[in-house]
């Protein structure tokens, strides 16, 4: 029996490695030598981590054990792995097993279910073939005719046609041709880059390799955060092996092709998800864009032709050649083939990495599959494409997610981060939120961008604080279109975006803001106020919790705040037995 | 991450520095990986080592001043023996990270950026640690790696602190 122990970025977090010790030393305590504990990536299911799956001798998943702590590990390997029965307290419920079973998975297909630091398990899931297939009986063209067939779109964010990126690159005529992969995962709240490269790195090398022959570069690079070790760790040990079995080097399956990648940590700047940003900082430089054309594909890396994709592109890759671009295209719609993982986050209650078929509406990734809001409350928005997209209403969650139907509301498909937000989300906060984002990442090259966003901001700021004033709005307004005008780079172009869509859909709440002095989510502190109701036992204990002893009343009398001397802490609120704590 | 605390007078100083210059020093593009490699060794960047970087690869100090300043990796400060990381991602945003900052500044007196006077903390607020579904979340990195917090309050962070303390045995 095999007892795997799901050790992610996420599952870590969560004590998963603590588990795995613990399953490590009560199995060799109790002499069971049949049972080795091995790991493997995320499955995506955050909310459930640490996650333990066990595999009976044929290989076959017995059972998904989830949230298993140190302590849990005693239960399993007496009651299960040594006396072959199920916890049924520990195993995973059908409502949650739901979770994974709605989803399609490519991308993710051997997430959370190989060992991403050992080549075998890759390659028994028929890894390297599609790059065997490739390189030994496709001749380049043919590689892009495949996906092109399949319609597949770059992940990162644009969504342009990775087919034709690459056959772009494949016509420059250059001795030297570089093929990149963009790992710099900036939005913050997506991490699908971080998961793939932790939980199956070896899709991302073939899917290189593969791009590489296409286009006819001999050097792959993958650019990295530096703030993702493991992903670089799990990467490191990943190309290591696939040198070792001739799958990287030089004449790969006794061809005249040669190919090897490595790695580049990135020093952390969001800017660098714009193509000719990441050139400059792979060149050393600060990652400040620059005009197009050329565009990478004439001259790039060091001048050469450059073709530079996500990391969930490249993913995508080794299954299209393996099962044909033609079924890649039946998954999704039309214009939007294949899948998309999404990175569930916020409000939910499941959170956690979902891979759906293009065209889902958003309220079944959201409520059929994320399990709704937590805590009962309402639904009120959800972001997509970060900081570059937009807030997308209630209203609207029949929207379906494609490269089509999502730019329509204002926001955009994006890298997946699906930022999901109740009622006690502020619109007019999170707007303030993506533009101070957007004006500390703006690399300082176009005026609009440097100077219109920190602008945006104090205006934003202003309103937040409750001193916003007649005239705001459309001053934000003109000053987004002149930022989106006068930017060289998607940055800039975008930034104004979280601002645009929430005027579009609340702006109810900036006039709120500025006009009533009141915040309806009740979360910006300046405009909230705090009372005490008659519910009020008088107990004592909010004055207490008081930094600054604002709150008056003896034992047993309803207790009053001082309204000019309260800094609105909220500590009265978390601190009242009584839910006698109002805040209006 | 081994600290040397006086490295501030002639190139010994820099001894361990020595050889990733010897290997990166006349490869194009390289800065990056030497900052990041001088940043692993002495914990920051001080004015010293990016003149010495400046000595022996000919870039101008002006210049590596310029890529240091703009990548949010690169601190020009020494930070305290437990680098506080808080993640300040629209996840963590959204599930109250300003409270888990709060909380921090009230137990330990310090604000981003900032190092407690014992040189025990530092507090960084980061864009995104890719933990999303924990929110809030931070990861404190020592000398001999790093811990990440998952689903904090204002309480467990506080308890967590202490604890740090605790075992640093001044509590």
């Amino acid at each position: 029996m095999r007892v795997v122990v799901g050790q992610g970025s996420c599952g870590i977090a969560t004590g998963a490695r603590k588990t795995a010790d613990a399953f490590t030393r009560l199995i060799g305590e109790k002499g069971l030598s049949s049972v080795c504990v091995d790991l493997t990536g995320c499955v995506g299911a955050c909310y459930l981590e640490p996650i333990v799956d066990i595999y009976g001798d044929d290989g076959a998943l017995q059972v998904r054990y989830v949230r298993v702590q140190p302590g849990n590990a005693a239960a399993i390997v007496e009651r299960h792995l040594a006396g072959g029965e199920i916890v049924e307290e520990l195993a995973i419920s059908p409502e949650d097993a739901r979770f994974l079973k709605q989803q399609k998975r490519i991308v993710l297909q051997n997430c959370g279910v190989i060992n991403p630091e050992r080549i075998e398990d890759y390659r028994a899931a028929g890894g390297y073939e599609a790059a065997k297939k490739a390189i030994t009986a496709l001749t380049p063209i043919q590689v892009i005719e495949e996906i092109r067939t399949s319609g597949l779109r770059g992940r990162g964010g644009a969504g342009f046609p990775t087919w034709f990126k690459w056959n772009a690159a494949r016509q420059s005529q250059a001795g030297q041709k570089y093929m990149v992969c963009n790992a710099d995962e900036g939005d913050p709240g997506a991490f699908m880059d971080r998961s793939v490269l932790e939980g199956d790195p070896h899709s991302v090398l073939e899917g290189m390799l593969i791009g590489g022959y296409a286009i006819g570069a001999s050097q792959g690079v993958i650019y990295v955060r530096a703030e993702y070790p493991l992903a670089i760790k799990r990467l490191e040990i990943a190309m290591e092996q696939a040198r070792e079995e001739g799958f990287l080097g030089q004449n790969l399956f006794g061809t005249d092709f040669s190919f090897d990648i490595r790695i580049k940590a990135g020093a952390g700047a969001f800017v660098c998800g714009e193509e000719t940003a990441l050139i400059a900082s792979l060149e050393g430089e600060r990652g400040m864009p620059r005009l197009k054309p050329p565009f990478p594909a004439a001259k790039g890396f060091w001048q050469k032709p450059t073709n530079i994709n996500n990391v969930e592109t490249f993913a995508n890759v080794p299954w299209i050649l393996r099962n044909g671009g033609k079924a890649f295209a039946a998954t999704g719609t039309g214009q939007s083939a294949g899948t998309k993982v999404f990175a569930l986050a916020g409000k939910i209650q499941k959170g956690g990495l979902v891979e759906v078929p293009m065209g889902l509406p958003i309220r079944d990734v959201i409520f059929g599959i994320g399990g709704g809001i937590k805590d009962g409350k309402a639904f009120k928005a959800v972001q997509m494409g970060g900081p570059s997209g937009g807030c997308i209403p209630a209203g609207l969650a029949d929207t379906a997610v494609d490269y089509e139907s999502i730019p329509r509301t204002g926001a955009i498909v994006g890298s997946g981060g699906m930022i999901v937000m109740d009622e006690d989300t502020c619109m007019v906060d999170m707007a303030r939120f993506f533009l101070d984002f957007t004006r500390k990442e703006s690399c300082g090259k176009c005026n609009y961008c440097r100077i219109g966003t920190k602008r945006m901001l104090e205006i934003l700021e202003r309103i937040t604080r409750g001193e916003g004033k007649d005239g705001d709005i459309e001053l934000l307004e003109e000053l987004a279109g002149k930022i989106k005008d006068g930017s060289l780079c998607g940055l800039g172009q975008t930034a104004p975006n979280p601002v645009l869509t929430t005027l579009r859909y609340f702006r109810s709440e900036y006039e709120d803001h500025i006009y009533r002095k009141k915040c309806t989510a009740h979360s910006c502190k300046a405009l909230v106020r705090y009372e005490i109701t008659e519910a009020c036992k008088g107990c004592t204990l909010c004055a207490k919790h008081c930094p600054v002893g604002a709150i008056a009343g003896g034992v047993k009398e309803r207790h009053v705040i001082d309204q000019t001397a309260c800094i609105k802490c909220g500590k009265c609120m978390d601190s009242c037995k009584f839910a006698a704590i109002l805040k209006d | 991450m081994a600290r040397q605390d006086n490295c501030c007078c002639g190139q010994e100083a820099f001894a361990a520095l020595s050889p990733v210059l010897e290997q990166y020093g006349t490869v194009p593009g390289s800065l990056i990986t030497i900052l990041q490699r001088a940043q692993d060794i002495y914990g920051y960047l001080s004015a010293e080592s990016i003149r010495y970087i400046a000595g022996r690869t000919g870039i101008p100090a002006a210049k590596i001043y310029g890529v240091a300043t703009f990548y949010t990796q690169f601190r020009l400060q020494p930070v305290g023996k437990h680098l506080i990381m808080l993640c300040k991602g629209t996840a963590c945003h959204v599930n109250g990270a300003d409270r888990i900052e709060e909380a921090i500044t009230e137990e330990l007196g310090i604000t981003d950026g900032e190092t407690t006077e014992d040189g025990m903390f530092t507090l960084n607020n980061v864009a995104c640690l890719g933990c999303c579904s924990l929110a809030p979340v931070m990861m404190i990195r020592t000398g001999e790696g790093e811990e990440t917090y998952g689903n904090l309050t204002g309480d467990t962070v506080r308890a967590i602190l202490r604890d740090i303390r605790a075992k640093e045995g001044q509590v």
